[in-house]
Formats: structure tokens, C-alpha cells, sequence
């Protein structure tokens, strides 16, 4: 048996059923990340010692019949942006280089009771903000499928960690697509849920009204499993809903015959590679081969998606941000050279100049203009209207149609390099995923097929407010119906 | 909708962002971009639509006044860049406060 | 008003902070005790740590609703929290959670009245009070210099009310009289322990001068005050700052609108205010809703358990205490002024004695001044209510005089236990008094009646009051009489014969 094989729903039967120790199976993937994250540069941080060490004690409690926990066994990967008090956390920035928060986020928390594995942290876009990786301060990561290209992002190392097998399951977190994006151009599956379904305490903020955590993991089954442990209220999050948690690993089980799924015209403009679009139509066939029907819908305002999300998020996250000073965590900068109205002022100044990247720097100059002194209505408060306007198209939408299918990027991985010249070029990555943070929904994205080149094509499903149960369902029902989401990549050593 | 570079530094201040005068151009430039791309929202008539400030329609999230437990002074400080064992320390703080 | 002397009139807005009586701050449960060592009441939400995020105090919410309510504001029904974003080394997350355009109560009022009427009772409006977190504490050793500022976060997301005056008031006295109003209102219905010392009162004012000339009225540009550290140095800023102002107008002639809004500190050693360094980006807070919490929605029902929570706020106890216990006004203010429990133990007196009059005579004059001397609390002093009113009933049925009582109430509080009215029986006893019968004060009125000839005939001449020069000698021969029926005997045997 190859543990790096098995899915996270294998893994944590055969460890429950003592086929496999918890030790064997943390040791292979701590193996293979030491063998293969060298060409991807997908993990910021292993804790070889603390995960073997956590697999070890599972060990230990089993063989003493023990209760163990749901995930008991299970290694995950941590996207680098969620609090871990045993390993540094550092949003993949020099701002928070070798910062130690002394708490665990909620997510890792319930992880760590639930008897996972945690293996390290994972590489991302700094502080969440891009679409590619490569707005990292410690290295782009690379896409296991096509080491010259992106793994997409902001959870970029998540979904280069799953594609490659250096983890069976990953958390990553979604702000506008950074979990639906890198899992569609890295062959993965990747669920943000809904907003306030997942406690966001412990998970560094960006756009704090749009930001969720969520599981990336080779499968729609095995996302399942990961949701029943993070999903559900959290009293320290005055954002999180306090609807119960449905058990989603054994609600999947379910016939797509009824099933009402939406396709938007739009979405199939000039702007999206005929390769893409062509997979995309291949997986509305096996859809509607398997029973359910597809209706046209409309969202007449998703051409406004990117420059509402480009306003919200800004703002919001500049006022995050506002934060890293220097002054009481994070980094600080050492030059006194003056030019400042005063020490403090240079102190401010110089920290975050030096700490931030320039992605980061440019979404806070703008998040800093748009809310600043007579140009709130204009910008800000502007967005916040047509963000009215785009929840209800998808409102009036699941009125006709359960979900909404569609492709989840305008293009495959692209090369590295390819878009970092122009911010706004990356923007337009998030074409087809803002629309669903901005409007409260959910959404899922999953691979349908690849490219002639060999690379991963990406199928979103979205739905409405608290349709997690149903997204994951249709999707395991494709991986049912399909294989593309067993594929390796041919790129890595074994 | 074109940004110049004075502007920028005026935002950079607000943002506590040194930026070179070469970064500063190059600022003004990306950002007039940014901006001049999202005003495109300019074109849709929403005079009548209320902001979204937040996807939730919950109301009253409010807990118990019951103490818990805090952190250690030696936690607290353990990320300052500078501390005295029991303050955080920071370049003076000349006399007023930030806030008017 | 404007005056020969000082021909303008002072214009003064408050502006005052004050700390909620809740066990924890604001957004997270920390406790929020004061004169803690540094740093050791935070934690990852008011330290403002990355990923950290704020839950709203329940209690918290409840006292600043009742702190509106007393302040007849009217209550949103739907409020919610912004963002007040600036750098500063004691907010440690860049930006402070406040209320900026949802504020949850607005357009009240409070009145002053000076019962002995040095100024005229004025009503001041009330604009707005809202609930935002306090920020830290930054601490600056000059003789250390080592140009660091120590920061202390222990204060740090501390529940704040801010209550924000109409420019209503119109003398520094006026102004030091209102203060110490809204502070009597905010301990009663126990929102706030209004402590200026321990910082959890604060004030800042707004001062201009309204001047009276040809074609209308010229005001003077309005100056901020801050740094003002009791209610007496409210009153000596503002009535310096007017004299400045005055100085500067008839200097200058600057207008209100020609010149920036000033913001000047009070040095109370020097007895003077200071301009303060002009900040210039200082109002562009970039305010807008934050995202980490959701609005509160306050209904009818709430609003009616608040009030019902609130007890009776100083003035209504003040009309209350003189309506039914037919004192004066400047004697329902004075027993009000001293708090809900000095007003328990003034009622219990009254009731029991069955005399308003008598009852807050010994309490302001005995009770109080006692108590002022030595120190302490209502509830701690050695003579209760009843024991009082064992004594105060004596006196007022002429068992004695109130000298006598007196001397007896100085007893009672040398017992170094909490004294009865058995102690009070005891200590009559133990001095001797024993009532003057009616028959044994005839008699000896009449003795004085003959021994003093001169008494009896201006009384029959009709100068009543000469009656009163027999009480001294009365009391001489029997220290125990009454003085009042010595009166009254000696006119009724006069008239009579």
C-alpha cells in the first residue's frame, strides 16, 4: 500500500482499522514532501518532529483502544495564512517572517481534536492577495503538472501540496477564488463554503467580509470528510452562522436525476480558451447524460464582478492591514535616516515598505484612496450597491436552477512570469469566482478534463447560501461518473 | 481617472507607505490604471439599491460578561520587536494623542 | 450673558468619555480592573494579534442603553459599528472599533438647575452618545531618555461610552455644574464609576465666544480643550480660555471659519491653555462598517427592560423626596447628591420619625459632616437609621433639646460597634435626662417669671420674642427643659395672668 495513494477517506478507515499505522502514513508524506517540494516549493514549513510525534501518540491510543478522533491519522496541510501556535505563521510575508502567534486558528484547533496530522504550512500569494503564487515573498510555487507554470492562487502550495501527493488533504481559504482557482488549474478539488459556515477566528484577514477556509483535497468525498471536522458555529466569530452542520460524508450517496443545473452565456465569451470551454460542455454532457437538466440563466451583472471585487477587498483589506506596523509584532525596520515628520512616523513608514510586497502595497494604496475623504460614495460605498445587485442575480438564478456550472478559470496554468507585469491582467484571473464571495453563495470547483498540453481544466458549481451538502454531492457524483480527478502528473518523480 | 504622483504620496502618508520617488511614479501609474478599471462601475445607475455591506442578515451576536483568560505579560511581548520585559516599546510618542 | 465687563457671551459643548461598569472590556473577555501591571489583561483581540476578531459585550450594550435612556436620547432601533482607522502605538490594531453614522442613541437632553440659583436651570441638548472601545496607554519617561515610548495595551478595548453635548452651556460654571449632574446620573443607574482619577471620566470642551455688535452677532473660531483632569479644572480651563479668547478677538478679529479648528491643552499648574501641534491628515478616518461584526437591532421590549432596570434617576428622587417628605429643594439636592444609599438611610429616618424637616437637618449637619470628616461610606457608619431615629424623634417630641442630642449622638459614635436605639435609651439614661414633667416646668417658669419683671412686662407690652431670654436661665436650674415649651410656657402664664 502507497499512502500517498490513498485518499483521505482510505487513510482514515484503514488507521481506524489498524491496517496502517498513523506513523506510516505521516512518514510517507513527510518523505515524499522531502523528495518533491524541492521543484514546487509548495510548503513554507514541515514539522517533521511534531507531526510524527502527533501520529505516534494516535498510534499509541489505538493499540490502548482509545476513543480517536474523526480525522484520526489523517496529514494535512496548512495554508500558511491560518494561525498555528507550534509553527511559525507568516502569510508568506516578510512582514511576518518567524511570527509565532500563541493560539491556534478555531480551524486547527478542531483539526488538532478531530486527530489530524498536521505536516506544515503552505506556500501562498502574500497575505492572500493574487491569483497565481508568485506574490510570495519565499518563492513562487510551481505547478506539479507544468513546473514553468502556476499553480493558480492564493492557495497556491495547498493545491500544488494535494496535485502532487505531498499531502492527501489541505486547507486553503477563498477571498474572491484562491481555493476554486489553483484547485481547478491543479487537477484538485476545492469547496469555499459559505460565508460564516467556517469559524474565520485565527485566519489572517483580508477582505473580512468575504474571506472563508475551506479543504482542498484530491476529492469531492474526501472535502467532505475535512467539512464535518472544520464547518459549525463558533461564539468567537460574530460572523459565523450558527446553522448545524449536515453530515456531508453520508449525504453523498444521491442520483442527479431532478437536478436543475444553469449555464450563463456569458461565461462564454471571447475571453475563454476553446480547450477550456470544450471540457466544460463535456461536463455538462455527463451531467445531463446522468439525469439532470440544464437550463440557461443569467447573472447580468457578473461583468461587474472583478472592479466591485477590486473595490471591496481593497478597502477592507487595507484597513487589515493596517496592523503591521512594527510596533508590536511582525517586522520592523532598523533604518533611522530621517525624512519622516517624526521617528514614529519613519518607524510606520519603513516597516511596512520593507515588509510588504508590492501586490500587497498596491491593494492598500487602493483600498486607502477608495475610502479616503470625499471619495467614500464614489468608490466604496458605490461597490457595496452593485455587490447588492450581483447577489441578486444569483438569487433570481436559483430560483430557476439548483446550481450554476461553469468553467472556474479563462484558461489553464499559465506560465510563471506570464501575468506579473500587468496587476491588472492578474486580476481578471478572478473572472469567474468573485461573484460568489461577494454574493454570500458557495461554490465548489473540480477538474473535468485536461488539456491537449496535458494540463488540468477546472468545472465550477455554484450555489446558494448553505448548499454545501449539494455542491459536494454533484461533484462526487462526477468523480463517479469520470476519473480526472485520479490523474497524476507525469512531471514528478513517484 | 488619473492619479498624480503627489496624490499618491498624500495616500502613501495616509497608509503609512514610504515610497520612493520612482515608486511613487510607478505607484501613481498602476493605480490610475486600478481606478480608471473600476469606475466602470460609474456606468450603472444604483441610486435606488442600498449597500451589501455584508452577505450575513444576522443580527445581535453578543456574549457574556464573564472573564477568561489572558495571555501571559511574556506571550504578549514575545513578538515585539522591542520591550522592556513589561511594555511594548515604540519610537517617542510626542505628547497628543493620534486621535482629534 | 454678556456684561459691562466681559461684553460676549461663552458658548461651551462637552464632550465626555466614560468607562462601563462591565467586567470585561468591549470585544473580548479581558478584565478591564484598573492599576493592573502592564500588559497582563490582553489577549489576542485587544492586542489586536493577526487573525483575532471581536464579539460584542452584551453587558456592555445594556449600560450604554441606559446611560441613553437617561439622557432622554432617542434609540435606534437598528445601530452598528465602523471602523476609525489611524496609526497610533496604543491602538494596536490601526484602526478603533467605534460608531460613526448609527450611533445608537441621539437628540437628548439633561438639565442642571442650581437650587440656590446662581445661574438660571439650563437644559442641555444631548447630540449623540455611541459605544466605542478605549485604546491603550502610552507612556513617555523623559528621565529615562532613551526617546522610547512604553506602551501599555491592559486598557485597551475598555468599553467607552461618549456622550457629546449641544453648545448649550453658557458658563464655566454652568459647565462644572452639568458635569457633576451627568456624573451623578451615570453612578445612580450604575453605568459608570465616573472616576476622573482613575480615568474612567474624561472630558474635552468646545469653546467659542459669541460677541454682540452692530449688524448681529460675531463668533470667535472654536477651541478645543483637552487634558482637563477634575471638574474644577473644567471650570478654570473654560473661564481662562474665554478671558484668551476675548484677549485674542479684540486683537485680531478673526472669525469662526477664517481660521482652523484649534486644539489647546490645559496645564493646570500654570493655569493656562497651550495650542497643541496641528496634525494634518487628523480627520480622515476613513470610516466605514466593520466587517467582523453584525448590527444590533434594539426593540421596544428592550428599551422597556432597560428602563425597567434603571431605577429612579437624581431628579425624579429629588421632586420624589421633596413631594413626600415637604423638604425644600436645596435640601432634596443636597441628600440626593450624596447617592442612592444616603437617600435609603435619609427615607428610613424621615419614615420613621414621621418628619422630613427634622430627619435631613441631622443628616446633612450630623450625619454628613461626620462622614465627611471621617471618611467612608453610608453604609459603614456607626450610627444606622434607626438609632437615628430614636434620637431625632426624642428631640423632635421635646424630650430634650437638640444641644442634649447632640451631645448624645457624639456618644453613640464613640461605642466602636454599630449603635442602636437601645444604645440610644442607654446613653439618655447614663446623662441624666429625664423629661421635664408639665407640672415641674410651670413651676419653674413661674419662678422665672418673678425673678424677671422686665421679661414679663415686654412680653405684655407685646414684644413676644423677650420670652427668649428666660431659656438660658432655664436651663440652668433644670438642664433637661425644653427650651421652645419654656417659650411657650412663660407666654401662656403671662397672657394668662
Amino acid at each position: 500500500m502507497q499512502p500517498c495513494e490513498l485518499s483521505s477517506t482510505d487513510i482514515v478507515a484503514a488507521v481506524r482499522r489498524g491496517e496502517v499505522s498513523a506513523e506510516r502514513v505521516a512518514t510517507a508524506f513527510l518523505d515524499r514532501i522531502a523528495r518533491v517540494d524541492g521543484s514546487i516549493n509548495a510548503f513554507l514549513a514541515v514539522d517533521r518532529e511534531g507531526a510524527l510525534a502527533t501520529a505516534a501518540a494516535i498510534d499509541r491510543r489505538r493499540r490502548a483502544g482509545e476513543p480517536l478522533g474523526p480525522l484520526a491519522g489523517l496529514p494535512v496541510a496548512v495554508k500558511d495564512v491560518l494561525c498555528t501556535r507550534d509553527l511559525p505563521t507568516t502569510c508568506a510575508s516578510k512582514m511576518l517572517a518567524g511570527f509565532r502567534p500563541p493560539y491556534d486558528a478555531e480551524v486547527v484547533a478542531r483539526l488538532r481534536r478531530a486527530d489530524a496530522v498536521i505536516l506544515g504550512k503552505t506556500n501562498m500569494d502574500e497575505f492572500a492577495m493574487g491569483g497565481s503564487n508568485e506574490n510570495s515573498a519565499f518563492g513562487a510555487v510551481h505547478n506539479p503538472w507544468d513546473l514553468d507554470r502556476a499553480p493558480g492562487g492564493s492557495s497556491g502550495g495547498s493545491a500544488a501540496a494535494i496535485a502532487a501527493d505531498m499531502a492527501p488533504a489541505a486547507l486553503g481559504s477563498d477571498t474572491g477564488g484562491s481555493i476554486r482557482q489553483p484547485a481547478g488549474l491543479c487537477g484538485i478539488t476545492g469547496l469555499k463554503p459559505t460565508y460564516g459556515r467556517v469559524s474565520r477566528r485565527g485566519l489572517i484577514a483580508f477582505a473580512s467580509s468575504l474571506d472563508q477556509v475551506g479543504p482542498m483535497c484530491r476529492s469531492a468525498a474526501d472535502c467532505a470528510l475535512v467539512m464535518e471536522t472544520i464547518a459549525g458555529h463558533d461564539p468567537g466569530d460574530s460572523t459565523a452562522l450558527s446553522a448545524p452542520v449536515p453530515a456531508y460524508s453520508q449525504l453523498l450517496e444521491q442520483p442527479l436525476t431532478g437536478l436543475r443545473i444553469g449555464r450563463v452565456a456569458d461565461h462564454f465569451g471571447a475571453g475563454l480558451e476553446p480547450e477550456v470551454a470544450r471540457g466544460v460542455e463535456e461536463a455538462f454532457a455527463v451531467f445531463k447524460a446522468a439525469g439532470a437538466t440544464i437550463h440557461d440563466v443569467e447573472l447580468p451583472h457578473a461583468r461587474y464582478g472583478v472592479p466591485t471585487y477590486y473595490l471591496v477587498a481593497p478597502c477592507e483589506a487595507a484597513s487589515n492591514l493596517a496592523r503591521y506596523d512594527g510596533a508590536h509584532y511582525g517586522h520592523r525596520s532598523t533604518v533611522t535616516a530621517g525624512g519622516f515628520d517624526s521617528p514614529l512616523v519613519e518607524m510606520y513608514c519603513r516597516s511596512r515598505a520593507e515588509g510588504f510586497g508590492s501586490e500587497v502595497k498596491r491593494r492598500i494604496m487602493l483600498g486607502t484612496y477608495a475610502l479616503s475623504a470625499g471619495y467614500y460614495d464614489a468608490y466604496y460605498a458605490r461597490a457595496l450597491r452593485v455587490r447588492r445587485l450581483i447577489r441578486q442575480d444569483y438569487l433570481d438564478a436559483f430560483e430557476k436552477v439548483d446550481v450554476i456550472g461553469g468553467p472556474v478559470s479563462a484558461t489553464a496554468a499559465f506560465r510563471l512570469g506570464e501575468k506579473t507585469g500587468d496587476p491588472l491582467a492578474m486580476y481578471l484571473v478572478d473572472l469567474y469566482t468573485v461573484a460568489t464571495n461577494l454574493a454570500g453563495m458557495a461554490g465548489i470547483s473540480f477538474p473535468c478534463g485536461f488539456t491537449r498540453g496535458g494540463l488540468p481544466i477546472g468545472f465550477q458549481l455554484q450555489g446558494p447560501a448553505l448548499s454545501e451538502a449539494l455542491l459536494l454531492r454533484v461533484a462526487d457524483r462526477f468523480q463517479h461518473l469520470t476519473d480526472w480527478h485520479q490523474r497524476r502528473t507525469a512531471a514528478l518523480p513517484a | 481617472m488619473s492619479l498624480s504622483p503627489a496624490e499618491v504620496a498624500k495616500v502613501g502618508l495616509l497608509a503609512r507607505l514610504a515610497l520612493s520617488p520612482a515608486e511613487l511614479e510607478g505607484m501613481a501609474r498602476e493605480l490610475s490604471s486600478i481606478v480608471g478599471f473600476v469606475s466602470q462601475l460609474g456606468d450603472l445607475d444604483v441610486a435606488s439599491v442600498e449597500p451589501l455591506a455584508h452577505p450575513l442578515e444576522t443580527r445581535n451576536v453578543l456574549r457574556a460578561d464573564t472573564v477568561h483568560d489572558c495571555l501571559s505579560t511574556a506571550e504578549a511581548l514575545q513578538s515585539a520587536p522591542r520591550h522592556d520585559g513589561e511594555c511594548f516599546l515604540v519610537p517617542a510618542v510626542l505628547g497628543e494623542s493620534g486621535s482629534a | 450673558m454678556p456684561t459691562a465687563a466681559a461684553p460676549y457671551t461663552t458658548v461651551i459643548g462637552l464632550e465626555v468619555h466614560v468607562q462601563l461598569l462591565t467586567h470585561t472590556k468591549l470585544f473580548c473577555g479581558c478584565p478591564t480592573d484598573f492599576g493592573a501591571p502592564p500588559n497582563t489583561q490582553v489577549c489576542p483581540v485587544c492586542l489586536g494579534l493577526p487573525g483575532s476578531l471581536p464579539v460584542l459585550n452584551r453587558r456592555a450594550f445594556e449600560l450604554a442603553l441606559r446611560a441613553g435612556l437617561a439622557l432622554e436620547c432617542r434609540i435606534a432601533p437598528f445601530t452598528k459599528w465602523d471602523r476609525k482607522n489611524y496609526f497610533y502605538p496604543d491602538l494596536p490594531k490601526g484602526y478603533q472599533i467605534s460608531q460613526f453614522d448609527l450611533p445608537f442613541a441621539t437628540d437628548g437632553s439633561l438639565e442642571v438647575v442650581d437650587p440656590r440659583g446662581a445661574f438660571p436651570p439650563r437644559r442641555v441638548g444631548i447630540i449623540r452618545v455611541h459605544l466605542e472601545e478605549d485604546a491603550g496607554k502610552s507612556m513617555h519617561d523623559e528621565a529615562a531618555g532613551t526617546g522610547d515610548s512604553r506602551i501599555d495595551l491592559n486598557r485597551a478595548g475598555t468599553p467607552l461610552v461618549e456622550i457629546v453635548s449641544q453648545p448649550d452651556l453658557r458658563s464655566p460654571q454652568e459647565a462644572r455644574a452639568w458635569l457633576t449632574e451627568l456624573r451623578l446620573l451615570l453612578v445612580y443607574l450604575g453605568v459608570s464609576d465616573c472616576n476622573m482619577q482613575e480615568g474612567s471620566l474624561r472630558v474635552d470642551a468646545n469653546v467659542n465666544l459669541h460677541v454682540p455688535r452692530g449688524d448681529g452677532i460675531a463668533k470667535t473660531p472654536i477651541v478645543e480643550i483637552k487634558n482637563m483632569n477634575s471638574f474644577r479644572s473644567v471650570e478654570r480651563a473654560l473661564a481662562y480660555e474665554a478671558a484668551r479668547q476675548w484677549e485674542e478677538w479684540q486683537e485680531t478679529g478673526i472669525e469662526i471659519g477664517k481660521a482652523p479648528k484649534q486644539t489647546r491643552g490645559w496645564d493646570d499648574a500654570a493655569g493656562v491653555t497651550r495650542a497643541q501641534r496641528h496634525k494634518e491628515e487628523s480627520s480622515d478616518y476613513r470610516y466605514f462598517p466593520d466587517p467582523d461584526l453584525v448590527p444590533v437591532t434594539v426593540s421596544d421590549a428592550d428599551v422597556a427592560a432597560a428602563r425597567g432596570a434603571m431605577g429612579e434617576p437624581p431628579t425624579a428622587l429629588r421632586r420624589a423626596l421633596e413631594a413626600r417628605w415637604g423638604i425644600s429643594a436645596y435640601d432634596a439636592d443636597v441628600i440626593v447628591n450624596q447617592g442612592r444609599d444616603v437617600v435609603a438611610y435619609y427615607e428610613t429616618v424621615a419614615g420613621m420619625v414621621g418628619a422630613g424637616k427634622p430627619a435631613s437637618n441631622w443628616l446633612q449637619q450630623d450625619v454628613l459632616r461626620t462622614l465627611n470628616d471621617r471618611g467612608g461610606t453610608i453604609a459603614e457608619f456607626p450610627v444606622g437609621p434607626e438609632a437615628l431615629a430614636d434620637l431625632v424623634g426624642r428631640v423632635a417630641r421635646g424630650e430634650f433639646d437638640t444641644a442634649r442630642g447632640r451631645e448624645i449622638f457624639a456618644g453613640l459614635l464613640t461605642l466602636g460597634r454599630p449603635a442602636t436605639p437601645a444604645d440610644v435609651g442607654t446613653a439618655v439614661a447614663a446623662l441624666g435626662i429625664t423629661a421635664v414633667s408639665d407640672d415641674d416646668l410651670v413651676e419653674l417658669v413661674r419662678d422665672l417669671l418673678a425673678a424677671n419683671p422686665k421679661i414679663v412686662a415686654d412680653v405684655k407690652g407685646g414684644k413676644e420674642q423677650a420670652a427668649a431670654g428666660l431659656i438660658g436661665q432655664a436651663r440652668k436650674k433644670n438642664p433637661n427643659v425644653n427650651p421652645a415649651k419654656v417659650r411657650e410656657t412663660a407666654i401662656a402664664l403671662i397672657r394668662g395672668s
